[in-house]
């Protein structure tokens, strides 16, 4: 395209020009949407009640990426009537700040879960799990039956920890230090709760999975599973809303 | 002498490492992987010290190939392992699109659950059948749009094992559950770097190609695989920033969380659309459809508006994928504005396409080639049309989250991606197996229409079952209630996802019938079978008048 202030025919006999345009027209899309996300305050606003995730919630998380259950399930609970009242208050940005990576997925062949903690009972969840058809029968999830006979020991969870503190989750030396016996405690109803409650607040503590012999993989999950959507005390905030 | 030594060397030296690591590993997953990576080292350097001719080496040094002809080697394993991994893809997508349909199939085994394969799915069809069409084709073209052979032929060698190494390590972690569940990303930290190392490599041969060029312009085939080359890399390294938890174990977290991280990841997700899947088969519609049709591209200026601004504005477009989430509206908004305008390059590659037939059009109907590109550019600009009718937010409440998404990107990989990758398969296989022709145009024919139908059928299901899930999802009673519960939704969607699958399962057959006919093909056979077109002559009638013998009107 011959013009007399520009001539295309620059770029396209020279393969450093035509890279260098190439680099500089993709990248500026990315900068001006992505990079103000990290310095606009208002992207994020604080809420109280969101906290990091404990040893075994933790552990329960992991599960849920490896089975790919965000390949099926939303976080995301969008404002709309039928949304917030089918699954609850919609969800905010505050919710999955410590979420590493997000998991507000893409695609509902089963149902939102940013706030099915609490919803059904611990052995629902477990029933589910291994069967899903034996409580829901039209559902086509596939069953998860190994993960009752997964044990997990939480020696490594405290490397988890580390690495998500070096990416800015608050956690500190306590948590870090505890990592391992806060993971035991949470599935151990007669141990000495002070600690965990101290460093992560009102946490669910019970056997989740119905064997309280052992740590399973489906403790973790239903743990995490029960503990989604509820940090944040949405009856108590409404009433701070200004009135009309 | 002294490169044989290096390469083998360097190759000795990653499997002792891989040896290290597999015996540190904290998880067996990455064990599995540190092994494969043994094997995968040692193989190589048994096949190199195998094929090396020391005699001759000892004779004259380095063995320079016939440097009067294309470096096609990397190019005909490429369109074999296009295919292989096509058929992989395809297999495992009827698979569980059949989980949907009849659970039962999950098998009640933890490697073949639906949440381990899909992922196993679809980077097989995007990354191994796409990224090895990508890679086979790019090598192709870029030797002879710039007329000189590949720069760096033992790197690219490199690039194409390399890849592979890359797909089998993603595809068998994703079996074993490792995953750090961004979607089109789920690959772990390791894997990433070595992808990262490939691409680099592969970025060094294709620029190196283009600067040892002997034509003095760049083929505008050539810039879009440039713009894919590098936009690829530069989403790759950000998306996957992670702290890894131990350098022995495969789990790693990434770097960004929540709100950034969503917007990362699908700048990253839809440019693997806009990039991959776009830029890198535009590359390929500009050089073969100009080929196959004998016709010069349609318009140079069309193909310097729309690739500019096909680039710049396709990276905007991420946002939409997170229509009325926890995303700040200003982003929701330049992602649906940017992604309206992303309709007309679209389209401009599409009329370029498309107008390049122009004195050409006969063709449709006597070559199946031809047919094929011709419906790969009707899907691209119906997907690109319907794209962004999708991102406007209005109509994105109603379709996110359902499976009109998955009916869009169907539409747009099964019709364009996999149509212009089998014509490019099927313009290439008797050129560098030096047949004389294909084993057999009919059977080209046969799986055109059976993709065709296929295609139809699944994006037919698709719509109608995402559009009936959004709107049972909404529904209210008269009585101010929720009409359905989720489960009475999910078992509305059985017959949909039934059709769906006979669609894929037509798609398979189509490509399986490629599978035998570009196999026929190498081995050097030829179909004896009735021509697609007959020429209409009748040596009767076409005669002279001769006047002795006829009586004149009169």
């Amino acid at each position: 395209m011959a013009s007399r202030i520009f001539d295309h025919k620059k770029i396209e006999r020279n393969v450093t020009l035509l890279s260098v345009f190439s680099l500089i027209a993709v990248a500026i899309g990315g900068i001006v949407e992505i990079a103000p996300l990290f310095y606009i305050d208002s992207t994020v606003e604080e809420v109280e009640g969101v906290r990091p995730y404990t040893p075994l919630e933790l552990a329960g998380r992991n599960v849920y990426i490896r089975e790919g259950c965000y390949v099926c399930h939303s976080q995301m609970v969008r404002p709309f009537r039928d949304e917030v009242e089918r699954y609850g208050h919609y969800s905010l940005a505050a919710e999955s700040m410590y979420d590493h990576p997000f998991q507000w997925g893409s695609k509902r062949t089963g149902p939102d879960l940013a706030r099915v903690g609490g919803r059904y009972s611990d052995e629902w969840h477990v029933q589910h799990l291994i069967d899903p058809r034996s409580v829901v029968p039209e559902s086509i999830m596939p069953p998860y039956a190994f993960l009752a006979d997964r044990e997990l020991d939480g020696t490594n969870i405290g490397a988890d920890l580390r690495a998500l503190r070096a990416l800015g989750v608050p956690y500190d030396d306590a948590m870090i230090e505890n990592a391992e016996a806060d993971f035991a405690v949470q599935v151990d109803v007669f141990a000495d709760a002070s600690g965990i409650r101290e460093r992560y607040g009102d946490v669910q503590i019970r056997d989740f999975d119905g064997d309280p012999t052992r740590v399973t993989e489906m403790d973790a999950l239903v743990a995490y599973l029960q503990m989604l959507g509820t940090l944040v005390d949405f009856e108590s905030a409404e009433a701070l809303e200004e009135p009309r | 002498m002294e490169s044989l030594t290096l390469k083998v060397g360097s190759l000795l030296v990653a499997a002792f490492l891989a040896f290290v690591a597999a015996a540190f590993a904290v998880d067996t997953g990455f064990a599995i992987h540190m092994w494969i990576v043994v094997a995968a080292a040692l193989i190589a350097t048994f096949v190199i010290a195998n094929k090396t001719d020391f005699a001759a080496l000892a004779r004259f040094g380095a063995v320079r190939p016939d440097q009067s002809r294309y470096d096609d080697d990397p190019v005909r394993w490429g369109v074999i392992a296009t295919i292989f991994w096509g058929m992989a893809g395809f297999l495992a997508g009827l698979y569980i699109a059949l989980q949907l349909t009849f659970p039962a199939l999950n098998l009640n085994f933890e490697y073949t659950t639906f949440g381990r394969l899909r992922p196993l799915h679809t980077s097989a069809v995007i990354f191994a059948f796409g990224g090895n069409a990508l890679i086979a084709t790019s090598f192709y073209i870029v030797q002879r749009t710039c007329r000189a052979r590949l720069a760096f032929p033992g790197l690219a060698r490199f690039v194409f094992w390399g890849y592979q190494l890359f797909i089998v390590l993603a595809a068998t972690g994703y079996l074993l559950g490792i995953t750090q569940s961004k979607e089109y990303a789920e690959p772990e930290w390791y894997v990433d770097l070595w992808l990262t190392i490939v691409w680099v490599a592969y970025a060094a041969v294709f620029i190196g190609t283009i600067a040892k060029r002997k034509e003095p312009h760049i083929y505008v085939a050539n810039w879009f695989f440039l713009a894919f080359i590098i936009t690829i890399a530069m989403l790759h390294i950000v998306n996957n920033l992670a702290v890894p938890v131990s350098i022995f174990g495969s789990k790693s977290y990434p770097a960004f969380a929540g709100v950034q991280d969503a917007l990362t990841q699908w700048w990253y997700g839809h440019n693997a659309v806009g990039f991959f899947l776009t830029a890198g088969f535009l590359a390929m519609m500009y050089y073969f459809v100009p080929k196959q049709a004998e016709r010069p591209v349609y318009s140079y200026r069309l193909s310097i508006i729309h690739f500019w601004s096909l680039i710049f504005l396709y990276i905007w477009a991420g946002p939409h994928h997170l229509h009325y989430t926890a995303l700040p509206d200003w982003a929701q908004t330049l992602g649906m504005v940017f992604s309206v305008m992303l309709w007309m390059p679209s389209w401009g590659g599409m009329i370029n396409g498309l107008m390049t037939l122009n004195g050409a059009w006969d063709k449709i109907r006597t070559d199946p080639i031809i047919r094929m590109m011709v419906m790969a550019l009707a899907f691209y600009g119906m997907s690109t049309f319907e794209g962004p009718m999708m991102s406007i937010r209005a109509v994105n409440s109603l379709s996110h989250y359902t499976d009109w998404t998955i009916g869009h990107v169907h539409s747009g990989a099964l019709g364009w991606n996999g149509m212009i990758t089998f014509a490019a398969i099927y313009f290439l296989v008797p050129r560098l197996w030096a047949r004389e022709r294909l084993y057999s145009l009919r059977m080209v024919n046969w799986h055109f229409w059976l993709s065709t139908v296929g295609i139809v059928l699944y994006a037919a299901s698709m719509w109608v079952a995402g559009i009936m899930q959004g709107l049972m999802w909404r529904e209210y009673g008269a009585d101010g209630y929720l009409v359905y519960a989720f489960s009475e939704v999910t078992s509305a969607m059985h017959p949909m996802y039934l059709i769906r699958a006979a669609g894929g399962a037509l798609y398979l057959a189509g490509a399986a019938i490629m599978v035998y006919n570009v196999w026929q093909t190498i081995a050097g056979k030829t179909r004896d079978e009735k021509a697609m077109t007959d020429t209409p002559h009748d040596p009767e009638k076409d005669r002279p008048i001769v006047a002795s013998t006829t009586v004149p009107a009169e």
